[in-house]
Order: C-alpha cells, then sequence, then structure tokens
C-alpha cells in the first residue's frame, strides 16, 4: 500500500536541498542583475518560510511574496457582505475555515458566530448538501472562495446542488483569477519583480497555458512549481539558468502534476456555471479587470448577491492610509518601511491585507523576521 | 433501595431530590468509593502536611469517546498531570459533572467506569463532588470538572527555572491526541489506527523524583501543544530555546493527517505526553528511567537552553535553515479537552 509519506519523501530531502543551494549559488555568481523572484501562491510563501528557504540562497536572489493568498485579498466590503448574510434570520453561512477569522469593517465572520449567527466553518465543500438537506427550514448560503485551485469543489457543489433539486442551497462567489492578478503587479513601472514562479494545484487545473502571455508581455521566466521544499529550490535553479542565458521561457518544474491544457474535466464543469465578472476589487492591489468569477445569469436563483442585495452594504471600504501592502506586493518596498507594520498593524489586528493571514508577507515577517 | 430505570438522564435528577441520590449513589458512590467521599458530609474533610499543590481543569471534549479514551479518563489524567508536573503527588480529587438532559445512562456509567481505572493510576481519590442536570440544548452531552491536591516531594519545579545548557526532554512522540479527535470527528471521515495518547503520568513522574533527578522545569503539552510550552518557558524563564526538528518524534499517522490538513505536529494537543528540562548532567538518568516505561520509549533530547534570542523558541530545520517555532494562533482545535 503506498503512504502519504511516500509522495513527498524525497521532495523534503535535506541533502538534495542543500546540493540544489550550491548549485544554485555557484550559478548566481554569474548573475549581472538581482533576481526579484514572485511566488504568487501562498503554498509556496508557506514552504519559503517553513523550511527557511531564503537562508540557504545568494544576496542576489531575493523572494516577493506575492498576491496569491485568498484569505488575504478579500477586500473588506466582500466579508462584511458575508457578515450581512448570516445576520439574516433562518439562514445558515457556510464557509472555508480559514476566512472566519478575517476580520470585515464590523469585526470578523468568528465574531459574528459568537453574536449567535450561525455560521460553519467546513473542509469538504460538499458537506453543505447535508447541511442544506437538514436545514430544509432555512436559506444555506455557501460564501465561496479561493482560486482556480478551489473553484471546481464549488461548481461541482452547484451541479450536485441543481441535480438533486436542493433549492435552499445559495451562493455567494468570490472565486479570484492568477493570471490577471500578475498583470496587475506588473502593470506598475517601478515594479522589481522579474521572474515568477508559478503557482503548483492553481496550475494542475488551469494549465501551464495561462502563463504564455505574461512570459511574452514581460519577457520574464515563468516556472511552474511543486510545494515541496525541492521542487522550490529546483524551480529557484531553472530561473537562474534562465537569467544566466538572458533568456524568458515559461517552464513546468510540476510536471508530475501540471500539463499544457489542465484538467480539462473541471474547466468544462466551471465554464458551465460560472463566467468572468468585469472587475474585482482585491484587497492591496484595487480593481482588476476580469480576475474574478461569478455564477451565470440562468443560475440566478441560487444568486446570494442578486437574492438578498438589498440586505448587502454597497460602500467599497480601503485599508488604512498608511498601509502599503500595494507596494509591498509589487517588491517597492518592504514590511519594515510600512510605518505602522507592527505597531498599529499586527496579526491580531490587521490594517492591510498582508497581514490578515500566515501566507501574507508582513505577518511572516512580523512572525520569522530576526531569526538569522 | 429501588434501581435507577431510567434510560435517560432527566431534569429530575439534577433536582436534589429522590432520583438525584439514587443516580450519586449507584454511579459515583460505587466507582468512586472511599471512607471520606462514604461521610457524606458537606465538605471533605483533609489533612496534609507541607507544601501542596492545587489545580482545577473542565472538560467539554467531542466526541466523548475518542480511540485510546474518553471524557472521563481524561478528566482524571489531566488534573493528575497537572499536579504530577508539579512535582506533587497526587491526593485528594473533586469532580463536578454538568448532564445535558437526555444523556443515556449507560453513556454516564461508561464514563465514570473509566474515570475509576484511570484512578487506580495514582494514589489520588474524589472526596467531594457535584451533580447538574441542565435542559436539552444548554450542553453538550456532559461536561466534567475536576480540580486537585497534591503533595508537593520535589520543589523548584518552575516555568521561571530554565537555566542555560538545560536539555529539553520530550516523553514520546506528539501530536496524538489532537489528530485522535480531529479524525474521531465526523466531518473528517478518516481511517486509522491512531490512538490518544491520554495518560496518568504520576507513576513515571514519581519514579524520577525517587532518583533524584534535577528536575528544573515539566509541563504536559496539552492545548497548543509542545510549540505552547516551549514558548511559554522561554518567556518565563527569558532565555532562548533551541529545537532540533528531527529529533523531535512523530507518528506516520499524525504526520498523514498534519499533510492533510495543513497543521504542525508541535501545535496539536497531547494529553499523555510531557516536556522536561534538565542540565546536561541529568540527561542519562533521565531517559534511563522514562525509558522503562512502554509509553515513553520513544523519549528523546529534542533541544536545548540557550542565552541568543531571548523569549525565543528557535527550530532548526534539517536542511540547515533556522525559524521561530510560534505559538499556534486562533481556531485550530476547538474544543478538544
Amino acid at each position: 500500500m503506498i503512504s502519504l509519506k511516500d509522495l513527498y519523501q524525497g521532495f523534503r530531502d535535506p541533502d538534495i536541498i542543500k546540493s540544489l543551494a550550491t548549485e544554485i549559488a555557484q550559478l548566481a555568481k554569474q548573475l549581472p542583475d538581482k533576481i526579484n523572484i514572485m511566488e504568487v501562491c501562498g503554498g509556496h510563501t508557506h514552504t519559503i518560510m517553513k523550511y527557511g528557504l531564503s537562508q540557504l540562497l545568494p544576496d542576489n536572489i531575493e523572494f516577493i511574496h506575492g498576491p496569491g493568498c485568498p484569505v488575504c485579498i478579500m477586500p473588506k466590503e466582500r466579508i462584511d457582505h458575508a457578515a450581512a448574510l448570516a445576520n439574516r434570520p433562518k439562514t445558515i453561512l457556510v464557509t472555508l475555515g480559514d476566512m472566519i477569522r478575517v476580520p470585515g469593517s464590523n469585526g470578523s465572520l468568528s465574531q459574528f458566530r459568537a453574536k449567535g449567527c450561525d455560521i460553519r466553518p467546513i473542509y469538504d465543500p460538499l458537506d453543505t448538501l447535508t447541511i442544506a438537506r437538514e436545514n430544509s427550514d432555512k436559506q444555506v448560503i455557501f460564501f465561496a472562495i479561493g482560486f482556480e485551485t478551489s473553484t471546481p469543489m464549488t461548481a461541482v457543489l452547484i451541479d450536485q446542488a441543481e441535480q438533486q433539486g436542493i433549492d435552499n442551497l445559495f451562493f455567494h462567489i468570490n472565486h479570484v483569477l492568477v493570471p490577471p492578478a500578475i498583470d496587475a503587479v506588473m502593470a506598475d513601472e517601478k515594479v522589481k519583480v522579474n521572474a515568477f514562479i508559478g503557482p503548483a494545484h492553481v496550475s494542475v487545473i488551469s494549465g501551464a497555458k495561462v502563463y504564455r502571455s505574461a512570459v511574452e508581455r514581460y519577457h520574464t521566466p515563468v516556472v511552474i512549481s511543486g510545494f515541496e521544499p525541492v521542487d522550490v529550490m529546483q524551480s529557484i535553479l531553472m530561473i537562474v539558468k534562465q537569467k544566466v542565458a538572458s533568456s524568458a521561457k515559461l517552464e513546468n518544474q510540476y510536471s508530475r502534476s501540471v500539463t499544457e491544457e489542465g484538467n480539462l474535466g473541471a474547466q468544462a464543469l466551471i465554464d458551465r456555471y460560472l463566467s468572468v465578472r468585469p472587475s474585482f476589487r482585491w484587497r492591496g492591489l484595487g480593481p482588476i479587470p476580469e480576475s474574478a468569477l461569478m455564477l451565470k445569469p440562468e443560475f440566478s436563483h441560487r444568486d446570494a448577491e442578486l437574492l438578498f442585495k438589498q440586505d448587502l452594504p454597497h460602500q467599497e471600504i480601503d485599508d488604512h492610509k498608511a498601509c502599503q501592502c500595494g507596494d509591498i506586493l509589487r517588491g517597492l518596498c518592504k514590511p519594515k518601511d510600512c510605518k505602522v507594520f507592527g505597531r498599529g498593524c499586527s496579526p491580531e489586528t490587521p490594517l492591510g491585507s498582508c497581514m490578515v493571514s500566515s501566507e501574507g508577507a508582513c505577518n511572516a515577517y512580523y512572525r520569522y523576521n530576526g531569526v538569522t | 433501595m429501588q434501581k435507577n430505570n431510567a434510560k435517560q438522564v432527566q431534569l429530575s435528577h439534577g433536582g436534589g431530590g429522590k432520583e438525584m441520590n439514587r443516580l450519586i449513589k449507584e454511579i459515583f458512590f460505587n466507582a468512586f468509593d472511599n471512607p471520606i467521599l462514604r461521610s457524606e458530609e458537606d465538605a471533605a474533610v483533609l489533612h496534609f502536611d507541607g507544601n501542596l499543590a492545587f489545580t482545577t481543569d473542565s472538560f467539554t471534549v467531542a466526541p466523548l469517546f475518542f480511540a485510546g479514551g474518553d471524557i472521563g479518563k481524561l478528566s482524571i489524567a489531566g488534573t493528575v498531570n497537572d499536579l504530577a508536573m508539579m512535582g506533587a503527588e497526587p491526593q485528594y480529587l473533586s469532580c463536578s459533572f454538568i448532564i445535558e438532559e437526555g444523556f443515556a445512562i449507560e453513556s454516564l456509567k461508561t464514563i465514570v467506569s473509566s474515570m475509576a481505572s484511570e484512578l487506580k493510576k495514582s494514589s489520588a481519590r474524589i472526596v467531594c463532588g457535584d451533580t447538574k442536570v441542565v435542559p436539552k440544548g444548554c450542553a453538550d452531552g456532559v461536561f466534567i470538572n475536576t480540580s486537585g491536591v497534591g503533595r508537593i516531594l520535589n520543589s523548584g519545579i518552575s516555568v521561571k527555572n530554565l537555566q542555560l545548557g538545560d536539555k529539553i526532554i520530550v516523553s514520546r512522540d506528539v501530536g496524538r491526541h489532537g489528530a485522535a479527535i480531529l479524525m474521531a470527528r465526523e466531518s473528517l471521515a478518516l481511517e486509522s489506527e491512531l490512538t490518544s495518547d491520554c495518560a496518568t503520568l504520576w507513576p513515571i513522574v514519581e519514579q524520577l523524583i525517587a532518583a533524584n533527578i534535577d528536575i528544573h522545569a515539566m509541563r504536559d503539552a496539552t492545548r497548543g501543544g509542545l510549540s505552547a510550552v516551549l514558548n511559554e518557558w522561554a518567556s518565563a524563564s527569558e532565555v532562548g530555546i533551541e529545537v532540533i526538528e528531527d529529533a523531535v518524534p512523530v507518528c506516520d499517522a499524525v504526520k498523514g493527517l498534519c499533510e492533510l490538513y495543513g497543521f504542525e505536529p508541535f501545535d496539536l494537543a497531547n494529553e499523555g505526553t510531557f516536556i522536561l528540562a534538565v542540565p546536561d548532567a541529568s540527561v542519562e538518568a533521565t531517559l534511563e528511567i522514562m525509558q522503562r516505561f512502554c509509553h515513553c520509549e520513544q523519549s528523546a533530547v529534542i533541544g536545548q537552553v540557550t542565552d541568543t534570542r531571548q523569549g525565543k523558541v528557535v527550530l532548526q530545520t534539517p536542511c540547515g535553515s533556522q525559524r521561530y517555532l510560534d505559538v499556534p494562533q486562533g481556531e485550530l482545535l476547538p474544543r478538544i479537552c
């Protein structure tokens, strides 16, 4: 029988990590300029922090932690939507675990739950079907969040609700897309990012093809990487090799899971139920055109944003004026350059997106900075 | 005396009348019998010499029954362990039940019987107690509070007593209780042979004290796990603690669960795993005694006390980098003990 640890063991081997670090350090001596690598995805940020990978790299290679944490990029007004929905009578709000910690303008969902709202964090979105079936006298609203990785699970849930005729299940869709976020980061002329580590599981769904335009448009390497430390170190080596050769191409380090076309079945199911929104406001980056999804009009009978519109606040809520998350996400400054970092803004009371979750740059600096 | 034929606990069982008397006598007195309890006075009369340790804990675990234990076993082991960790011999316990109306009498009997068999593992006796029944929906099955006092045999054990150069020892593999509870929850639907580490630690602590081991600090790694204990120590003793990640024993099932759910074994709760700080010279003797006990076969040195980065715990990763071992935050494991 295959055991879980067989799947990752080689990819955490300290000796392989160390030998990759040595090879990177050797080759990096030939680099004409510093490389500022953005790992777009929060999962990579987590790996970099957990294994202390930046300590194994030479000074001319630096990470810029990107906007790929679905919890971090949710603007306050969307969290206020969730709170307003949960506050409705005879309503159960269901969402993925992490979301309930994030503060909106009137508090986090866990605080609303303590006030008596029925808010249920789940691990498997399909559990929502059971909740809806067992509470047929209530309206059950699935507050859907996440990048391309978690979108198929929402699509399956909508599909099952339709097929099984579960009429009391509604959706508030906040699914966002990685490629438009890369465009938003690169739009600033001062941006320092000059290489990308492409997301792992997002790419399993969307395929490697979605990054081709970014490679061409910004003439920057994109290496799709797995989440284990050996994956990340190998991807960095691939980026350094490209930079030394002055090339910029799309490479797929995570070839054991990612294909050019991606998961076509999942893509088809998403297309059946969801379409691209004209614009979505990202916390820290502002409005980005065509960067998120919404329910298609033919499924408006399940769209909580339309059906309960009268209950939802309309005002956009910006982060604190002193917050520099936007610049931090573009690599223009470091968390410690921000005036409120560690003073007014901490993981317990985040003022901006990067401090919200453990995958955010400021949060990571707050907890880990100063070890070496 | 008329037998208690009810299959469920009713509000009348907490009413102070005949039904309550029957419930107490049949279930609690039978299981916990001792002369002080039997005297049925308003308060237990106790006699002590010397310094005492006194502790209390409430138990609200969901589910009530899990692989390796139940709320009854936890409620005894938890309080007895808190006394043992202060170098105190557990002597007298109180025990209060808050029971939800409709709770099955059979389940209550099972829980009480677990408590009785766990009591046999130390010299502790239950000498007073209380029972309340609350209307359906006002509690989740049963809540238990136990308080305990014990005679201090080894003074000086303290969170403030870590000294430069002390070695940090963990008694066994970490994270089992938290992982077993998570697996027992219906929503996770996992199958594994993993059991909770829930156990009374007094027998092993008694041996360490008898051997005159110079214990500087000792704590069971309950909620917040290994991370919480080490951070509390570093902060209270104003020292740094360095931990070798590879040296911390973790079983495969716990590793697997952590992979699936993104947890750290260091953050998961334990109920029969403890951490010690002893001077370098005592390490060999400590491990020799600990490894005589079957649940401590994996006991190991996992790190040491340093004078750098005061108040912080630094983990040395196998690949040669370092990171802070942080205190777990937020709602990782609601209501597991």
